[in-house]
């Protein structure tokens, strides 16, 4: 029986590989044999190339390890009104009876709710005085999450998407590019290619989805046997038209994925009580906390969604309920990380797709306002405490040094080391960068 | 009282006859369609094929390619339904294909086809992308559901797409209640008051309905065409006028004021169009004049544009890529133009154009040879290519081979409520490639382990009343044609000698029951790669 490695060039599809007995498609040595296989996390061919380069490039410039390796995305859907999070102006009218509290930095205040993220305020950096031009929800998701204003003519990718093709990771089973909890548009691969869509789970507490066959073991492997008698009718004649594919490699790396150590990754249960109860006893905490389980295995972009932030009406008490959510979440994960010495190579990204309006309408709702909301900052390549930018204290557009999405983007590219003036070419022959931003150096390390 | 009784007795049992008509209607044997035998004999239909045909046998002989040989009739009836359907043929309409004398299947099978309200419904689902794009939109002032069953509707209806486009450019009213008006709502700007946007319109009244791309033209002069920022600017004016209120979408005044990108001024501009100028009419709003002008016959860009697109639905591929931008200047296949005059002169039947394509000899080709396919085979059409199916296409096959009847809009209301709730889901998690639609990318890890692992094909191929497995595992004969039967319900083919062996064997095997051995054997045909790719 030939085993499902067939599509591999004839160098590879010795008699004695032919001859191996279908156990060894679980086997790690598989993916050494076949080099196509267990690499479609990536443009398939570059895997071994990449991964040369990456131990040459940690190798000879240990510098590069100051750069963020990995970026857990904290994806505020809805929109978090900026007055009651990371940028109070307690007194004003705008403020509508919204408090603030000190924090771990001098002179930099938060809502009330975020007292534990205050207290980790020293590891933060915040941007208050963020533009953008979309005023929907979906617009202006693809610009927070692209960079890029929404263009009928190319999809660009989201920045998990860049992070894995610009920084390949050996030996990973696992998709490196991950959305917990996905919302309405979770993170893309665009012009980079579909195998750069975000891998979407959800709630920690359940297994992923789809990674475990129904049946017994015996029956399993038969039915592989099974897929072959097929697979080989249909490639008679076309054989190399079916290996262009790369159906048969794409079986092979979820065959492997199914059978891989690094999806307990994605279980919590293993870690202590106390650290779970501190990230919080939500699907949220649960999803923060496999986020950091996942960068440690060697995954390069988790996105986690807490959706509800909408608040057209009764804004106050929605973003207090929210906020019993984020805030043990956020800060212990910035903790949790510290204390792991993950924090310089890991950047947490805290955002929404925009603010809400500074003044509150008849429903006790704020709307939205991309004219001045606020983003948070953490960990590696950020220079921590750092605030840039003020909104005005009686709701004018126009805040002081305002920060363009696009700077946002050209500011976490190059805290995780990517070179933003590369040029790309999309598809249809496009020249495209990464971003075409400026990066902040106020929130850069230097 | 026993007349009491009776009545009570008759209410109930009338109810429950009702009730149990509604759930269970008797299944009458389909009446076999009939297809229209002169429009394929019409010298000027013949003739068309033929030119086509020409043409490539031209380009096969000047550059040295000998075209593979054809393919079977049921792998090209299994490509026009995932391309016009988005499904596979049932067993039931292979049993009908094969009783006819041979001569009269493609022709019947393509009518059949095209008279099937579901390809109406998948081609205007394709075609939507192309027209609204597949974002959501903004809330409440735009309505994909009810644009896309709007046009659904238009192709069932069998109107010219001409008279379909002006409509869209053109229509005034609620969004609603002139589903038509969606194409302009859907650009409805927020921070402006709602009101659509000139520049995003203009942008793709060029791309999907003439094939430019004139939207980079938006910023900056284009790069290589002659096209420059005041062409774009002046075409945008059309929609200067246009305006959203409570009447929904209508035409007013006012006047398009663009903006210069490097300094940020704006000033007015005026509606002009960037060729053919002597096609704009006149008479009318500016919107309907803009509407006469694209979709006029002598404006050879909106022929080919959709003769571009249509042939990318049926072959996966355009004639020339990207499927919306055909450079004047870039050299296109002549049966481009072949079909795009055909399509103009005979008003702009979008069913005769798919019955040519449909009958030309590259839709006809094999996607397998004895010697080795090579690029330049695909290049030159001399192969019909490999593509990857959307996921629409997918779940619909999958739905359709795990049944043995068709699943239609005469089915059962309750087979096609799960079919609508699973569609959604599986495409969901399977994952959209947006409108990027002929991109030629492979499939994803998760797409895999959805196939192989999933619940909507877990439950569709497990051993279940209505299940095709449970079926066929109950009704066929004997083991030899189980198998047979399996594979043309999938595959739409029979077994080769060494599969049909190699699965008769298996169902041999007394450790699992027939039904298991059955729902083993779908799943191998669901996750192949002849399952995944049209071909």
């Amino acid at each position: 029986m030939e085993p499902l490695t067939s599509h591999t060039p004839p160098a590879h599809a010795a008699p004695s590989h032919a001859a191996a007995s279908h156990a060894t498609l679980h086997r790690r040595q598989f993916l050494t044999r076949s080099g196509l296989a267990g690499a479609s996390w990536l443009t398939m061919a570059g895997h071994f190339l990449a991964r040369a380069d990456e131990t040459r490039a940690d190798e000879a410039a240990p510098a590069r390890r100051q750069t963020a390796r990995s970026i857990i995305v904290l994806w505020l859907e809805g929109g978090p009104s900026q007055l009651e999070t990371f940028d109070p102006h307690p007194g004003t009218n705008i403020a509508a009876g919204t408090g603030a509290i000190d924090t771990a930095v001098r002179g930099v205040q938060l809502a009330p709710g975020l007292e534990r993220t205050a207290g980790e305020m020293a590891s933060i950096a915040l941007v208050r005085s963020m533009v953008s031009r979309e005023g929907d929800h979906e617009r202006a998701a693809y610009t927070m999450k692209t960079g890029y204003r929404p263009d009928p003519t190319v999809v660009h990718p989201s920045i998990g998407a860049i992070l894995c093709h610009e920084l390949p990771q050996a030996g990973t089973d696992i998709p490196r590019h991950v959305s917990i909890l996905p919302g309405q548009w979770p993170a893309r691969g665009g012009f980079l290619g579909n195998q750069f869509d975000a891998f979407r789970t959800g709630d920690p507490a359940a297994p992923v989805p789809d990674t475990a066959s129904r049946l017994t073991t015996s029956r399993d492997e038969a039915r592989l046997r099974d897929l072959d008698v097929v697979e080989r009718a249909f490639a008679r004649r076309r054989q190399a038209r079916v290996d262009a594919t790369l159906h048969r490699a794409t079986v092979a790396a979820a065959r492997q994925m199914m059978s891989s150590e690094q999806l307990r990754a994605f279980d919590v249960s293993s870690e202590p009580i106390a650290l779970r109860r501190a990230y919080g006893d939500t699907p949220f905490g649960r999803a923060c906390l496999a986020a950091r389980r996942l960068t440690e295995v060697g995954v390069r972009c988790v996105e986690v969604t807490l959706s509800g932030w909408d608040t057209h009406a009764n804004n106050h008490a929605l973003c207090q309920s929210q906020l019993e959510i984020l805030d043990p979440a956020l800060s212990t994960l910035v903790r949790d990380l510290r204390e792991r010495q993950l924090l310089d190579r890991t950047l947490v990204l805290c955002a929404g797709e925009f603010g809400r309006t500074p003044n509150v309408n008849l429903a006790g709702g704020r709307d939205h306002w991309p004219n001045g909301f606020s983003v948070a900052l953490a960990g590696g390549g950020i220079r921590p405490g750092a605030v840039v930018g003020a909104t005005d204290p009686e709701g004018r557009r126009d805040p002081a040094d305002p920060v363009p999405v696009a700077d946002l983007f050209a500011t976490v590219l190059t805290a995780a080391g990517i070179d933003i003036t590369r040029v790309n070419q999309t598809p249809i022959g496009r020249t495209v960068r990464f971003s075409d931003g400026r990066p902040v150096a106020a929130l850069l390390r230097g | 009282m026993w007349w009491r009784d009776l009545l009570f007795v008759s209410l109930v049992g009338g109810g429950l006859f009702a009730l149990g008509y509604n759930l269970i209607p008797p299944r009458e044997p389909k009446p076999v369609t009939t297809y229209d035998a002169p429009s394929y004999q019409a010298a000027d239909f013949v003739s068309t094929v033929a030119k086509v045909d020409a043409s490539f046998r031209n380009y096969w002989a000047e550059w040295d390619i000998a075209p593979v040989p054809p393919a079977s009739d049921l792998a090209v009836a299994r490509r026009l339904a995932l391309g016009l359907m988005g499904t596979v043929p049932s067993l039931e309409e292979i049993r009908q294909f094969e009783s006819l004398p041979a001569h009269e299947r493609m022709p019947w099978w393509i009518d059949h086809v095209l008279q099937d309200r579901r390809s109406a419904d998948y081609l205007a689902e394709r075609f939507a992308r192309a027209f609204v794009g597949t974002e959501g939109g903004p809330f409440i002032l735009f309505r994909r559901r009810r644009f896309v069953t709007w046009l659904g509707e238009q192709l069932h209806q069998h109107r010219p797409y001409d008279q379909i486009v002006r409509d869209l450019i053109a229509t005034q009213g609620l969004w609603t209640d002139q589903p038509a008006t969606n194409f302009v709502s859907v650009t409805s700007q927020q921070q402006k008051k709602n009101q659509p946007d000139p520049i995003r319109l203009a942008g793709r009244v060029t791309r999907a309905f003439l094939g430019i791309r004139l939207d980079c033209a938006q910023c900056h002069n284009h790069p290589f065409a002659e096209w420059k920022q005041t062409d774009f600017q002046a075409l945008a004016a059309f929609f200067g006028q246009t305006h959203i209120g409570f009447t929904g979408v209508y035409d007013g005044d006012g006047e398009f004021e663009a903006t210069e990108h490097s300094t940020n001024e704006t000033r007015v501009a005026a509606p002009r169009v960037p060729f053919a100028a002597e096609l704009l009419p006149e008479e009318g709003s500016r919107r309907e004049r803009l509407a006469a002008w694209a979709a006029h016959p002598k404006n050879g860009h909106f022929a080919r544009a959709a003769v571009n697109r249509v042939w990318a639905l049926m072959l996966g591929r355009p004639l020339v890529e990207p499927v919306d931008n055909i450079e004047a200047d870039v050299w296109a296949p002549d049966a481009l133009h072949i079909l795009a005059d055909d399509f103009a002169a005979h008003g702009f039947d979008l069913r005769r154009l798919i019955r040519i394509i449909a009958s030309t000899e590259v839709f006809r080709l094999d996607s397998a040879a004895d010697r080795d396919i090579t690029e330049e085979d695909d290049k030159a059409w001399a192969a019909f290519p490999l593509i990857r199916l959307r996921p629409e296409q997918v779940v619909g096959s999958v739905i359709q081979a795990s049944s043995v009847t068709t699943i239609d809009l005469d089915s059962h209301i309750i087979t096609r409520l799960i079919r609508a709730a699973n569609q959604n889901d599986f495409v969901k998690r399977y994952g959209d490639s947006g409108d990027d639609e002929f991109d030629g990318r492979s499939g994803t890890i998760p797409q895999r382990l959805l196939m192989m692992n999933g619940t909507l094909i877990h439950d569709r191929i497990k051993d279940g009343l209505f299940n095709a497995t449970a079926r066929i595992a109950m009704l066929a004969k004997d083991d030899r044609h189980a198998v047979d039967t399996a594979y043309l319900t999938v595959l739409t083919r029979r077994p080769t000698p060494e599969e049909a062996e190699h699965f008769t064997r298996s169902l041999a095997d007394p450790s699992l029951s027939r039904a298991q051995h059955m729902e083993d054997l779908f799943w191998a045909l669901v996750n192949s790669t002849e399952f995944s790719w049209n071909h």
